[in-house]
């Protein structure tokens, strides 16, 4: 997993509250293989019309923001599905951080496994960077994970929290397996006296 | 200390805890599906092994066809749809998985299969690649969806880092009037909370009404408990779920089960157990729910109307009411029982189960679909059971179309797909944008109500049919 510290990159608003996993990448590209040209699948069905072209309104087809490394969006983004392919593609298409007030918990944890950094922040911060994203189109947002600091478009700072250990492992691009097979002693005496004690749960 | 349903599961999972207050969970159980694919490949590409395969268990149903099975995979039509179906047999194989595959006769849904097949068990810490593993907890299991990565871990460790979830109790008191479902309950939960109103949160199901369902409506409750954005929902077992479970395939026997029914019987939640959050409903003041936005929050009482984003004062709801109406291609103030319908789907993990079928069965009888309705079994067995009671007969002579098993058209990656710009009554569990495919409007309800939109081609007050 590719280390996260410190990220400064153009930043793009959605503004939509409940951005569901369907809409940020749809259930029939959920088949594709993670190859090149996986990105096209992002946002595909508000980012393209019905003959595949780009649809001008969509904040990511506007010149400024293309190519955009952070989003900064509302409520509960990444809630419903837990297809990681939302993460996936994400970060193909070059995002590496999304901003948000709340997140589904299922996407909070995939983003975390994939060297991705969602951050919380408070309704009213997102909303305050968002305007300044619209005001200021191609603007750059600086996001600091060893600091825990989002530093918006016109300098403010917010201090955000994380987990330490999803911190740790974030910037330092620790795999979870790796971390769990540490433990494996313990986890082969715990099975040892689990399956004594419960003979029952073995199928 | 007196400690929760979902306290007592969690401690006894526990294998360490890490700096952070991390833990290191123990998975009972690990199910697997077509859809898993990504998982399996990174494993292969990091050149690890599966630690515990005994402990996973495969089913193909997110791209199974519902139609042609009798020709087997290589009747699949859809090259992709295909590859991955041969894809898992392969993975499966490989690692000496249980694999219980498209052609197998008790091939289903995975959260339809493995409870009846007795696979899913009280006590039991369950997880799946899919957000509505969330439906094992009816039994009494802390189950939960994951992602690739964490699919990925479960086989490689049998085991999973976690931060503990808070608590969430939602108390329904009171019994539901006839014609009021275990859908409409959750509708109403999901409708009260909203859809991130438990995030972080592990639902537990309790009072009167919650005791009173069978063991198929607590599975379609727990089910839908990711769409309050809740981490899992789960429901205390009792003599309905040990009768449930009794002379199930994988169920225990003998001395196994009455050790495993000695535990079981501690589970429910201490008197004095503390919760982290409670919220109440009343179930005697419930009415058959339908949807009519874009995501399972916006539903209303099949007697109420689509609302009025002019009536809302909050300016970013009204925006997101506006935006929800435009997509459904409704009006503001109309009546929710004059919305006509294209087409019906009754099916998915959420409805497609034994009693969820003769639910629409009893409406379809002797009627006719004024418009094209599909039903798919949860699972082959529930086919079979459906009918060895003639239901199948039902559907057919009311114009329905009798298909075989799979997730089929609530997520309509198999094909069967609500074109775009059509309206659909369907029982499955998401309405968001495109969900049934590009374009197409989804209106949430119980199979009794999709079986009524069918028959009169709008939404209808089943009780009034």
């Amino acid at each position: 997993m590719e280390p996260f510290t410190k990220l400064t990159a153009t930043a793009a608003p959605i503004d939509i509250v409940n951005c569901d996993t369907d809409r940020i990448i749809p259930a029939r590209f959920l088949r594709k293989a993670r190859e090149p040209g996986f990105e096209r699948w992002l946002f595909h069905d508000m980012r393209f019309d019905a003959q595949g072209n780009e649809r001008p309104e969509f904040v990511l087809n506007q010149a400024p923001y293309r190519g955009a490394k952070v989003l900064v969006a509302a409520a509960n983004y990444g809630c419903g599905s837990s297809r990681e392919a939302a993460v996936y593609v994400m970060y193909d298409y070059g995002i590496r951080s999304v901003i948000a007030p709340s997140f589904g918990d299922i996407h909070y944890g995939n983003a975390l496994q994939n060297g991705f950094l969602p951050i919380v922040l408070s309704d009213a911060e997102c909303q305050r960077l968002r305007e300044q994203l619209h005001a200021q189109p191609g603007a750059e947002i600086t996001v600091d994970l060893p600091a825990q600091t989002v530093t918006g478009p016109d300098g403010s700072i917010y201090k955000f929290e994380i987990d330490p250990a999803a911190k740790e492992r974030l910037v330092k691009g620790l795999d979870d397996i790796g971390l769990v097979l540490q433990h494996i002693e313990r986890i082969e005496g715990f099975e040892q006296r689990y399956f004594a004690e419960q003979p029952w749960v073995s199928v | 200390m007196a400690r929760t349903l979902f306290e007592k599961i969690w401690d006894r999972h526990v294998i360490t805890r890490g700096a952070g207050g991390d833990t290191l969970l123990f998975v009972d159980r690990h199910y697997l599906h077509e859809g898993s694919f990504h998982a399996f490949t990174a494993l292969a590409r990091e050149g690890r092994e599966v630690r515990s395969p005994k402990q996973s268990f495969a089913f193909d149903d997110h791209y199974v066809p519902t139609v042609d099975r009798h020709l087997g995979i290589p009747g699949v039509a859809d090259a992709e749809a295909r590859g991955l179906i041969e894809n898992l047999a392969r993975n499966t194989a490989k690692h000496g998985i249980r694999h219980f595959h498209m052609d197998d006769a008790r091939q289903g849904i995975v959260h339809v299969a493995a409870p009846e097949l007795g696979l899913t068990l009280p006590g039991l810490v369950i997880n799946c690649g899919d957000s509505h593993t969330s439906t094992h907890g009816a039994f009494g299991a802390l189950a939960f969806g994951i992602g690739a990565s964490q699919v990925k871990q479960v086989l490689a460790t049998q085991c999973l880092w976690q931060k503990q979830p808070k608590s969430m109790l939602i108390r329904i008191d009171g019994a539901l009037p006839p014609g009021v479902t275990a859908k409409d309950v959750i509708l109403a939960v999901i409708a009260k909370i909203g859809i991130g109103g438990a995030q972080g949160h592990v639902i537990e199901y309790a009072g009167a009404a919650v005791r009173a369902l069978t063991m198929e409506a607590r599975m379609t409750m727990c089910n839908m408990s990711i769409e309050a954005g809740a981490r899992a929902g789960m429901i205390a077992p009792d003599d309905t779920t040990y009768q449930y479970l009794a002379g199930r395939p994988h169920a225990p026997v003998g001395e196994a089960w009455e050790s495993a029914l000695a535990y079981w019987r501690s589970l429910p939640s201490d008197r004095q157990a503390r919760f982290d959050r409670e919220v109440g409903l009343d179930a005697s003041r419930l009415e058959p729910m339908v949807t009519w936005g874009t995501n399972p929050e916006e539903g209303v009482p099949v007697s109420g109307a689509v609302p009025d984003p002019a009536n809302e004062p909050d300016a970013s709801r009204r925006a997101r009411m506006e935006s929800s109406l435009r997509y459904m291609g409704l009006t503001p103030g109309m009546p929710i029982s004059d919305i006509a319908v294209d087409r019906v789907f009754i099916g998915s993990c959420t409805n497609g189960r034994l009693e969820d079928l003769r639910a629409a069965a009893a409406i379809a009888r002797g009627r006719k679909a004024r418009v094209p309705t599909v039903v798919s079994p949860g699972s082959r067995l529930v086919k079979v059971a459906a009918e060895a009671e003639g239901l199948d007969k039902i559907f057919l002579e009311a114009g329905f179309e009798w298909r075989d098993a799979g997730c089929s058209m609530c997520v309509g990656i198999n094909g069967d797909q609500v074109p775009s710009g059509e309206r659909s009554a369907s029982t499955s569990n998401r309405n968001f944008e495109g969900r049934q495919g590009k374009g197409a409007r989804t209106h949430l309800m119980g199979p009794a109500m999709a079986a009524a939109a069918a028959i009169t081609g709008r939404i209808t007050d089943v009780r009034a049919l």
